[in-house]
């Protein structure tokens, strides 16, 4: 009988102790924050999108080895002896054109290995994390500068420009007459 | 004919009253959980503090599609909603707002209003059986049992206020309680009367099936109870007829041990007009408490419902009511 009433004082009591906490919980500040207008600050070495230097970009390719999700597709073309593709501002020269860096940002897994061997420091994570398409195909990012038709092109003035100098190893070699006086002859 | 007139004005202040009640007491719902959580809730809606968001959430359950389940019982499960609210509308009616406005002043008005609400079982037992839904049906068990066995506590408070004040009027209860705070029922026959107020109290949460007693409804087991089914108006309706439940009962709370339409300062702004504003302020007041006690307790568990109710407070309201009636015969 004893513990009849003391469970119900017990109850009434605790009701009572609880009611007091979250009366006092609704004047305390919010935890939550309103996301879309205010954001949190990020941590200094957080890791989000990455983001490309195209200018900087050497195509060493060291990215693209690193990545563990083969997220990065790189093509390059080997500079013409007379082009002159500048320098870094880390202060390396380009040999390359880099034609084709293709991120996959749907299949990156933010960890940040590329960043390291990249001899420019020019691929590196940025704090933007808001990027969400629609289409599927719109997260694939394009930082290559060429176009694929310009890249198609720069391709095939590589290729015959390679070409060419086959031609100049072979001529010598084979020891064929340039001017053939006869046969300019016979055509007039 | 201006009699006619005159009742449908009547009948149509308190519908009016539910509806606007409805509207704050969903953004005041919200506003509180998300408050005790340390959260914000709507922010959005309406620019301040999403003060818009329950008219945004009206309109949504309006242009909701209506959903009947192939397998139902299409007559009952039509007319559940309608009966669940229109039964707790009906009780309104015996409601004193102030000393100028009663819809019906009845002789027997507690007992019209016990009488009426009661409807609500049926109304809820329907809507259960009729969705032909296992949680449904489950819910609304959960909740007649519920009901009717917390029916015999609440009516045995109220039976021990009439004992006190000697009328069953609502009107009349109002009008001994006049002379402010001091001579509120609460305050009399102590420490009976408080002891009652508690009993009703939480027999009333579980009547309108609210947490700590929301077994019928609760979530985290049968979905959502008895309403699993319903969808668009209908659906609202049940929302609509629990929150007027919640200020009915807490309305008699207020009407039967604080006063109702009374001021607590005696004379002193105890007009008709501020007699509305003292009802409704103290009725808000005990509606406020439910909800706070919602985001407060956990849910009690069937057999612990069942004993609360037939262990506790059963023989607890028996033994008050024949203190009270001793005392008064005595007195």
């Amino acid at each position: 009988m004893r513990q009849y009433f003391k469970n119900i004082f017990i109850a009434i009591w605790t009701i009572l102790v609880g009611l007091k906490l979250t009366f006092k919980h609704l004047f305390v500040r919010a935890v939550t924050i309103q996301y879309p207008d205010v954001k949190l600050k990020l941590p200094e070495r957080a890791r989000n999108r990455l983001y490309v230097n195209i200018d900087d970009c050497i195509g060493c390719r060291q990215c693209e080895m690193a990545c563990p999700v083969d997220c990065i597709t790189i093509e390059t073309v080997k500079a013409l002896p007379n082009e002159d593709l500048g320098v870094t501002s880390t202060g390396n020269k380009k040999r390359l054109w880099v034609t084709k860096f293709d991120i996959d940002i749907s299949k990156c897994c933010y960890c940040g290995l590329c960043v390291y061997p990249c001899p420019t420091e020019c691929i590196y994570m940025t704090d933007v994390y808001e990027f969400s398409e629609y289409k599927r195909h719109n997260l694939i990012y394009h930082f290559s500068n060429f176009t694929p038709e310009e890249a198609e092109m720069k391709k095939r003035q590589v290729e015959q420009f390679e070409l060419e100098q086959k031609m100049k190893k072979a001529k010598p070699a084979e020891q064929v007459p340039v001017n053939n006086p006869e046969s300019g002859e016979k055509k007039s | 004919m201006p009699e006619i007139f005159n009742m449908l004005i009547a009948s149509f202040i308190p519908l009016l009253f539910i509806l606007i009640y409805a509207v704050v007491i969903l953004w005041v719902e919200i506003k509180v959980a998300s408050h005790v959580q340390d959260r914000l809730g709507y922010m959005y809606t309406g620019g301040f503090h999403g003060i818009a968001q329950p008219i945004a959430d009206l309109l949504k359950l309006l242009t909701k599609e209506h959903i009947t389940p192939a397998n139902s019982d299409k007559i009952f499960f039509t007319l559940a909603p309608v009966l669940v609210f229109a039964s707790s509308y009906a009780a309104y009616a015996a409601l004193p707002f102030t000393s100028t406005f009663i819809a019906a002043n009845l002789n027997v008005g507690i007992f019209y209003i016990i009488a009426i609400t009661s409807f609500v079982v049926i109304g809820i037992l329907m809507a259960g059986w009729s969705s032909n839904n296992k949680y449904s049906l489950l819910g609304a068990m959960r909740s007649v049992a519920q009901i009717v066995s917390y029916e015999i506590p609440t009516v045995l408070s109220i039976l021990t206020v009439v004992v006190a004040v000697g009328t069953l009027n609502l009107q009349e209860i109002c009008e001994i309680q006049k002379g402010g705070i001091s001579s509120w029922n609460i305050f009399k026959y102590p420490p009976f009367m408080l002891i009652t107020f508690l009993i009703y109290f939480t027999a009333s949460l579980a009547e309108v099936n609210r947490t700590p007693f929301d077994i019928p409804e609760a979530e985290s087991e049968l979905v959502a109870g008895y309403h699993t089914e319903y969808t668009g108006m209908k659906f609202a309706m049940f929302y609509l007829a629990e929150y007027a439940n919640m200020f009915l009962v807490s309305g008699i709370a207020a009407i039967l041990f604080f006063g109702g339409w009374s001021s607590p300062f005696g004379k002193f702004l105890s007009s008709p007009g501020w007699g509305v504003f003292w009802f409704v302020s103290k009725g808000l007041f005990f509606v406020f408490l439910q909800i706070m006690l919602r985001w407060t307790l956990p849910r009690l568990r069937v057999d612990q419902l069942m004993y609360v109710s037939w262990k506790v407070l059963t023989p607890i309201s028996f033994v008050n009511l024949m203190m009270v009636g001793l005392w008064a015969i005595l007195k």
